[in-house]
């Protein structure tokens, strides 16, 4: 679950981990009161949106002035703002971030992950902070910093100043760095943190450290033992129909083809988007219903499909395992019986109690395009579209 | 022959007498496999279908000597059941649960380096060894005893591969899904290994998702240690990036863990690649 950068340097204050003074603003006339409990300029304005690139994309201003903050303000609260990371379409700015300006000597870059490979936590830290990190670790590999912690050991001093030294950090700042990481390391592990990114991290020309920008995202799987997280979840940020879909405990996706599918299993939910564009078609979505779904949940899925304006055919895939076929269908059943089915229909199922739910299908008087493996069901399905 | 087990591993399922756990159980038993005891926390000394139910998994061992656990708790206690069975010296766990959060499991893998057992999952399908021990969720009905061994990161995609592969006339010696999360008990190169050790595998099929960089390791490793062939594939190239596809570890961060990176991957370390899950079951019949 993704945060806002207001949200994440609100838990930043509460694990004393430095950053500017600054405020949050829905209004122009919030963002100017704001700037003036600041009582100082220039101020920075951030639009608030759950995606990165921000800066290059022009949703970060300079005012020197209040006259500058409206302006600024005013341009950004509504605006869609397109980033490398927000895709073509963008995304709304509802909230700006009204933040004292700081007067920088050095950026660097900073982050904590779980590493994969080698199943630690991972310290990543850049002389070059400020820029895309991405191309700097694609271009530059040397210059990116990496140290691991063990999370049964927690962060120790020595990686600490491994960081420090190779930042070429100057020493009177040093203190100052080893009480971030440390507090950094102790907020990452408190709220199960996926990750935590501040780019930049500088240091000031008066030689203070401070997370001039904050991008933090959690482990979902996590968010059940951290209820006082569930309150920063911003539904504004996220599609309604994805949205609607996770209240069932559904994993849905939505994407811009026109062939429906439901399918359970993340893994076959994958291939068979891509069988569909395979098959010369393309896919509207990224359904997966889950291993031990109820009839409900199918149910919700089939309606939550059929809802959406561009599918023009809907292909099912059920490979039995928890979720048994007569479970399955039986969902299936029920939603079409109450939202009614105005599109082609191809289903292929196998797996646990297939007869069942085989017969539940064809007891139920519903036009359903039965397909007997994976190759005849693309085939079907592209027929049914193209 | 086969690898991790066989009709005389003895079984035990923790969370038997929830919902799909009891499911579950009874399908395993009507496959065969040996179910010797159950564990539910409370309801030591109950009986699910005969099978006797223990408060622990510690005392479940002590009186049925289990050498292997199948997990279906709730998420929030997964890894504690995962550490309450190597406690218990069971040398095989099966971890089904899907939601178990990262750290959790970075602490188990930590808890396990120093134990003899091996964790397959989680958020997996578990593993079965056709028509002798299915430690699973899979539909047992489409295996077929023979000589493929079949590894992968999901759980239905499995099903449909061995599906093909049975239908294609090709039984498999071991199938094993390792699971769809980030960090997990055993990886791809553990399986290849045992694989490739095992006289009766005389083939293998690698299922691969998007994310992280586990099938690229696999690639290597094969090229270096692997002479048996291999039919390589990977869900998701029409995956956009940094979408989260189901399983946690399916995601795109940046320009790592693409499908095109794995697919080039699998090439150029000799590794048959299948384009279109609708024909693997083909393709691996023309190169075995």
């Amino acid at each position: 679950m993704k945060i806002h950068e207001y949200q994440a340097k609100e838990l930043f204050r509460t694990f004393n981990v430095p950053v500017a003074r600054s405020g949050v603003a829905f209004s122009k006339e919030e963002a100017l009161k704001v700037a003036e409990d600041l009582g100082q300029y220039p101020v920075v304005v951030k639009a608030q949106i759950h995606a990165g690139g921000r800066g290059k994309g022009g949703g970060v201003k300079l005012a020197a002035n209040s006259e500058q903050v409206m302006t600024i303000v005013d341009q950004f609260l509504g605006m869609r703002l397109v980033t490398d990371q927000t895709g073509p379409e963008g995304r709304i700015v509802r909230k700006v971030l009204i933040e004292a300006g700081q007067s920088i000597d050095k950026e660097f870059y900073l982050s904590l992950l779980v590493d994969r490979q080698t199943e630690k936590i991972v310290i990543m830290a850049s002389q070059a902070g400020g820029v895309d990190i991405e191309n700097v670790a694609a271009k530059t590999p040397e210059k990116i910093i990496r140290v691991f912690v063990d999370p049964l050991i927690g962060i120790q001093g020595y990686q600490m100043r491994q960081v420090g030294f190779q930042l070429g950090f100057p020493a009177p700042a040093m203190k100052q760095l080893y009480g971030l990481l440390f507090n950094l390391y102790r907020f990452f592990v408190k709220y199960d943190v996926s990750l935590v990114e501040i780019n930049p991290l500088i240091l000031t020309s008066e030689g203070n450290v401070m997370a001039l920008d904050a991008k933090v995202d959690f482990d979902s799987n996590a968010l059940f033992r951290h209820k006082d997280l569930l309150e920063l979840r911003d539904l504004d940020e996220e599609d309604p129909m994805e949205v609607e879909a996770s209240s069932y405990n559904l994993n849905y996706i939505n994407l811009d083809g026109n062939v429906g599918n439901i399918v359970n299993g993340a893994g076959l939910a994958m291939a068979t988007m891509d069988i569909i564009k395979n098959a010369g078609a393309s896919p509207a979505n990224f359904m997966d219903v889950g291993g031990g779904a109820s009839a409900e949940q199918v149910e919700n899925a089939f309606r939550i499909i059929l809802a959406d304006p561009k599918v023009k055919a809907v292909l099912i895939n059920i490979f039995g395992g928890i979720l048994r076929c007569d479970v399955f269908a039986r969902g299936v059943v029920e939603a079409a019986k109450k939202t009614g089915v105005t599109v082609p229909v191809v289903v292929r199922m196998e797996g646990t109690n297939v007869e069942e739910g085989r017969q539940i299908l064809a007891d139920s008087d519903l036009n359903l395009t039965s397909a007997s493996d994976l190759a005849d069901a693309a085939e079907k399905i592209a027929a049914a579209v193209n | 022959m086969s690898i991790f087990v066989n009709k005389d591993t003895k079984v035990l399922v923790q969370g038997i007498t929830g919902n799909e756990g009891s499911f579950h159980t009874r399908q395993c038993i009507s496959y065969g496999t040996r179910i010797v005891a159950g564990v539910t926390p409370g309801k030591g000394g109950q009986k699910m279908d005969g099978v006797p139910v223990f408060n622990t998994v510690a005392g479940a061992v002590k009186e049925t000597g289990a050498d292997a656990s199948l997990i279906f708790v709730p998420p929030p206690f997964g890894a504690d059941a995962i550490m309450e069975a190597a406690d218990a010296g069971v040398s095989l766990i099966v971890a089904i649960t899907e939601g178990i959060p990262i750290l959790d499991m970075v602490k188990v893998k930590n808890f396990l380096s120093s134990r003899k057992c091996r964790l397959i999952g989680p958020n997996c399908p578990g593993i079965i060894t056709p028509e002798e021990c299915k430690i699973g969720i899979m539909p047992g009905m489409i295996h077929k005893k023979g000589h493929v061994g079949v590894v992968s990161r999901s759980g239905t995609l499995t099903y449909e591969v061995v599906d093909q592969l049975t239908k294609n006339g090709m039984g498999q010696s071991t199938c094993i899904g390792i699971g769809g999360d980030p960090v997990n008990g055993t990886n791809f190169i553990d399986v290849l290994s045992a694989f490739e050790a095992d006289p009766d595998t005389h083939a293998m099929v690698m299922v691969g998702e998007i994310g992280g960089s586990a099938e690229e390791d696999a690639a290597a490793y094969i090229k270096a240690h692997v002479t048996k062939p291999v039919v390589g594939f990977i869900a998701g190239l029409t995956a956009p990036p940094g979408r989260r596809m189901g399983h946690a570890g399916a995601i795109i961060s940046g320009s790592s863990g693409t499908g095109d990176a794995k697919i080039k991957a699998f090439k150029e370390n000799g590794i048959h690649v299948c384009e279109n899950l609708g024909r693997i079951g083909q393709i691996c019949k023309e190169v075995f």
